[in-house]
């Protein structure tokens, strides 16, 4: 990759941005693009790009760029154009504390501990995962348990293996794509087992990795127990009820000598947490204007650490939106306030942004309770008008749904907020 | 060490086996001590609650309940000379009910008869005063000011260090197999050969009884309960304040909420037989059961907020008390049955275990001078800004962080590996790496490639708590075809 740290630290910048992976070095080129003057991104790790560096399998870009790219691939792309657009890209640093007047301090394994201030701040920390203790998985705790994004980097990054035979608990994208990364390097995989009726990934990945090389997933299944004083020896998985409470009467034992656990992300929000940001109890991300603007003044967010996308082509749109702003808010021009509350109802878990306006076009992320068959995406007032309707063939919940929404479509609506569900037709 | 051996070898490396050899070697003689696992405190005391107990909770009518005092005294000078957390945070015990009235009475009776200063009965609101997220439940409580808390797994690196410095053969990875007499000297056979000692200190917890047995003097019985500890993310630091107990049974202190010396909440343990001294099984069960009862008594706990989880097994004898004393086999000295409050009482345990030697005929002329102290590890998160500024600029190991969650820089993880941390696990309880949110997802490769590199090994090589616990292969040690592909499209 490419050496991109800045040799000099200024002291003051109009654009700091946290993470520079693919959403913060969109918001942070997006920033540049919109008149900022100074703009630096700071991530921990020795090269920037995030997760994408590890995720060395095709299947991005198709959206943004309309090619199909590896991870490490979109990753240059985006540090390249950030880099070519004048952003100071600062690696092997963390931020210690961003304060609520914006003065930010930093630790570099260049420069040592720094302090500087900024005039609006891109969030973009991205998502860690969920592990066997968030679960609460019982049983012993012997080496051979990981995260499937552990496995990966293990993998990918380090070029060693996790083990001979491995059982999988989930069925996220990270999980999936790390059953067929292991069955290619020679390791067996005894199976993906999924505590929800459906597979929790993409359907292209169910296909791609696990169809394809036979791996059975097992749906309405999950881990019950680990067994192995040193290292794992066998797990046991059970089939659960309507209620997702295992069945220990019809538990199975699995021997395998590795567990990887991919039940989803969590957004990493602690910098969020210090400022004080409201947080948004379902996504555990900041809760957002359709400026990408947090409930701080001047502080953005995107990406992951707002809610967790299953494309990264999705993160780079809402960083470009988010950077905008932020360039924008650096040069005194404050975003227009938003007039409408969107409030999630009927098989709608969440959606982003949590607010819009009726004078400009947005897109609309949400993310559906339930799979649906020939289904209807409803806005609708409070008091139950409809405003708007879409026909959707089919939605589940690792689907994220777009809604595009152009200022017509609300010509005729004058409320403050509008009802969100997703129903049968 | 003389031609016939060591003067005294310890068997077990837990704070009891850690508290010996640190005041043994105080003194002029030749201490051993053999622990099974591959570095000390990897057994019970891990998995302790990290109390240092205010010394009224047990009976002066028992050993334990006269050795908890006497130990809840050291503690603070000890934490001074061996450089680890201490905190003096005191106690609540909590009653819930009218019922519960006559225990608060009895605990401040049993204060006074021991000599523990300052507990006293507090009323409904100035317990909610001073722990405003406790339950509105409560009817009052007893405050205990003594009470302090500690990492019970740095005390033992700590202790084993310091006595190392101080002339301790420490032997890891070197489970007894068996004792035998020769002449007027023990012949304890390991499987990296015999090690001859004249007194031999059987410190080794679940498995005092075994190791008494094979010393011809098996005449008691060591039965395992179980108590299971879960920890709460950092965000619900100043949950609480003090430690907060419920009114105890007969058999345990039962669940408390504990603000632990890093500022996480942990609450636990369990108090359950089991069979195995080795079952350190987490259930189901069992975490229900602590969430119930800790949210009986901080009624925000969730189980969301549970971010780790492990148990420890008590070594309990059905005297409820410790045993500490010399057997029919001349020169083995059992220091068994050390439950609760063991690592309060440590500090003192060694020293009533110095006087047995002495009056055994063991010589024990005092050391030099005393041992110099040892530096207090870095801490780089909890430093003013201005002296990370210092020390970031004069050593570049602590501009970067490995562990995002806790806070740990690649100098705070090399210097652990220079004390001794051989393991991911040694690694986590010595700089916290890992211990976080994230449970070590981010950091888990580069500690193992800092461990590789010190031991210069391959990754493979890098074990989470040594034995059988590999964490990776090498590609070439995965055996068997790859997968056939031709139909996939």
């Amino acid at each position: 990759m490419i050496d991109a740290r800045p040799h000099v630290l200024h002291d003051h910048y109009d654009v700091v941005v946290a993470g520079g992976g693919p959403a913060g070095l969109g918001a942070a080129l997006a920033a540049r693009e919109a008149g900022a003057e100074r703009v630096l991104v700071v991530d921990r790790e020795t090269e920037a790009g995030g997760i994408l560096l590890q995720c060395i399998h095709a299947g991005f870009g198709l959206h943004h760029f309309g090619e199909e790219l590896t991870g490490p691939e979109y990753a240059q792309r985006v540090l390249e154009a950030a880099l070519d657009g004048g952003v100071d890209v600062l690696t092997d640093a963390y931020l210690l504390d961003v304060g609520a007047d914006r003065a930010v301090k930093l630790l570099s394994g260049e420069h040592g501990v720094a302090t500087l201030d900024t005039r609006a701040a891109v969030l973009a920390m991205g998502a860690r995962e969920r592990t066997r203790s968030a679960i609460r998985i019982p049983g012993e705790r012997p080496a051979g348990v990981f995260t499937a994004g552990l496995a990966q980097r293990l993998v990918n990054l380090h070029g060693v293996l996790p083990g001979r035979r491995v059982a999988i608990l989930g069925s996220g994208d990270i999980g999936l794509i790390m059953a067929r990364r292991l069955t290619l390097e020679g390791v067996e995989v005894a199976g993906v087992f999924e505590l929800l009726p459906h597979a929790n990934g993409l359907t292209r990945n169910v296909v791609q990795c696990l169809h394809d090389f036979d791996i059975p997933l097992h749906l309405s299944t999950t881990v019950i127990g680990i067994d192995g004083r040193d290292r794992v020896e066998r797990v046991t998985v059970a089939p659960v009820d309507d209620h997702r409470r295992p069945l220990p009467d019809r538990a199975w034992d699995v021997a395998c000598d590795t567990l990887l656990v991919s039940v989803g992300l969590i957004p990493e929000n602690e910098l969020s947490r210090q400022l004080r940001l409201r947080l948004d109890p379902v996504t555990q991300g900041p809760v957002v204007t359709s400026a990408m603007e947090t409930s701080r003044d001047g502080v953005f967010a995107c990406g992951n650490v707002v809610h967790i996308h299953d494309l990264v082509d999705f993160v780079s749109a809402e960083a470009t939106l988010a950077g905008h702003h932020a360039g924008l808010f650096a040069a005194g021009r404050h975003p227009r306030a938003d007039n409408v509350r969107l409030q999630p109802a009927t098989n709608v878990a969440y959606c982003v942004p949590h607010t819009i306006s009726t004078e400009r076009e947005h897109t609309v992320y949400l993310r559906v309770r339930n799979p649906l068959e020939r289904c209807v995406l409803r806005l609708s007032t409070p008091d139950g008008v409809v405003v708007h309707e879409r026909k959707l063939r089919y939605v589940v919940p690792p689907e994220m749904v777009n809604l595009r929404l152009r200022p017509a479509v609300l010509a005729d609506f004058h409320g403050d907020a509008l009802q969100v569900e997703v129903l049968a037709r | 060490m003389t031609a016939a051996g060591h003067d005294v070898a310890i068997i077990g490396g837990g704070v009891v086996g850690c508290a010996l050899a640190h005041e043994l070697t105080r003194h002029r003689i030749d201490v051993t001590l053999l622990e099974r696992a591959t570095e000390v405190g990897f057994g019970t005391s891990k998995a302790n609650s990290g109390i240092i107990h205010g010394g009224h909770h047990a009976s002066p009518t028992t050993l334990k309940g006269r050795l908890e005092w006497i130990g809840n005294q050291r503690w603070g000078d000890l934490c001074d000379e061996l450089g680890f957390g201490f905190a003096r945070v005191g106690e609540l015990t909590v009653a819930l009910s009218e019922a519960d009235l006559p225990t608060l009475d009895h605990l401040v009776e049993q204060a006074e008869a021991k000599g523990v200063p300052g507990v006293e009965r507090w009323d409904r609101d100035r317990v909610l005063a001073a722990e405003p997220n406790l339950t509105t439940d409560v009817v009052a409580a007893v405050h205990g000011p003594t009470t302090a808390v500690i990492n019970p797994y740095e005390a033992c690196f700590g202790l084993a260090e310091q006595a190392v410095h101080q002339g301790l053969v420490l032997r890891t990875d070197c489970p007894v197999l068996g004792l035998a007499r020769n002449g007027d000297t023990w012949v304890i056979r390991t499987p990296a050969g015999p090690v001859h000692a004249r007194y031999v200190l059987n410190a080794a917890g679940v498995f005092a009884d075994a190791v008494a047995t094979m010393a011809g003097v098996g005449d008691f019985t060591i039965r395992p309960r179980k108590g299971e500890e879960y920890l709460l993310d950092k965000r619900l630091a100043g949950l609480v304040h003090r430690v907060i107990y419920p009114c105890p049974t007969p058999t345990t202190k039962g669940t408390l909420v504990i603000p632990t010396y890093d500022g996480t909440i942990m609450i636990g343990p369990t108090a359950d037989l089991v069979d195995d001294p080795d079952d350190v099984t987490t259930s189901a069960d069992g975490a229900d059961r602590v969430l119930a009862a800790a949210r009986r008594l901080v009624p925000g706990i969730s189980d969301r907020d549970v971010i780790a989880q492990f148990a420890g097994v008590r070594a309990v004898l059905d005297s409820e008390d410790f045993l500490i004393g010399p057997t029919a086999a001349p020169g083995f000295v059992n220091v068994a049955g050390i439950q609760s409050p063991g690592l309060t009482a440590a500090p003192a345990i060694a020293e009533l275990v110095v006087d047995l030697l002495r009056a055994q005929g063991l010589e024990l002329a005092p050391a030099a001078g005393p041992a110099p102290p040892l530096p207090r590890p870095v801490h780089f998160a909890s430093l003013p800004t201005e002296d990370q500024r210092a020390l970031a600029e004069r050593d570049p190991r602590y501009r970067r962080i490995v562990c995002r969650c806790e806070f740990v820089t690649e100098g705070e993880v090399l210097d652990a590996i220079d004390r001794g941390a051989r393991t991911l696990d040694g690694l986590k309880f010595r700089t916290r790496t890992g211990m976080g949110r994230c449970q070590g997802g981010f950091c888990t490769s580069r500690c193992m490639e800092l461990l590789a590199h010190d031991q210069g090994a391959p990754l493979s090589a890098v074990t989470k708590r040594g034995g059988g616990s590999w964490l990776v292969l090498e590609r070439d040690e995965v055996q068997g075809p790859g997968p056939d592909t031709g139909g996939a499209p």
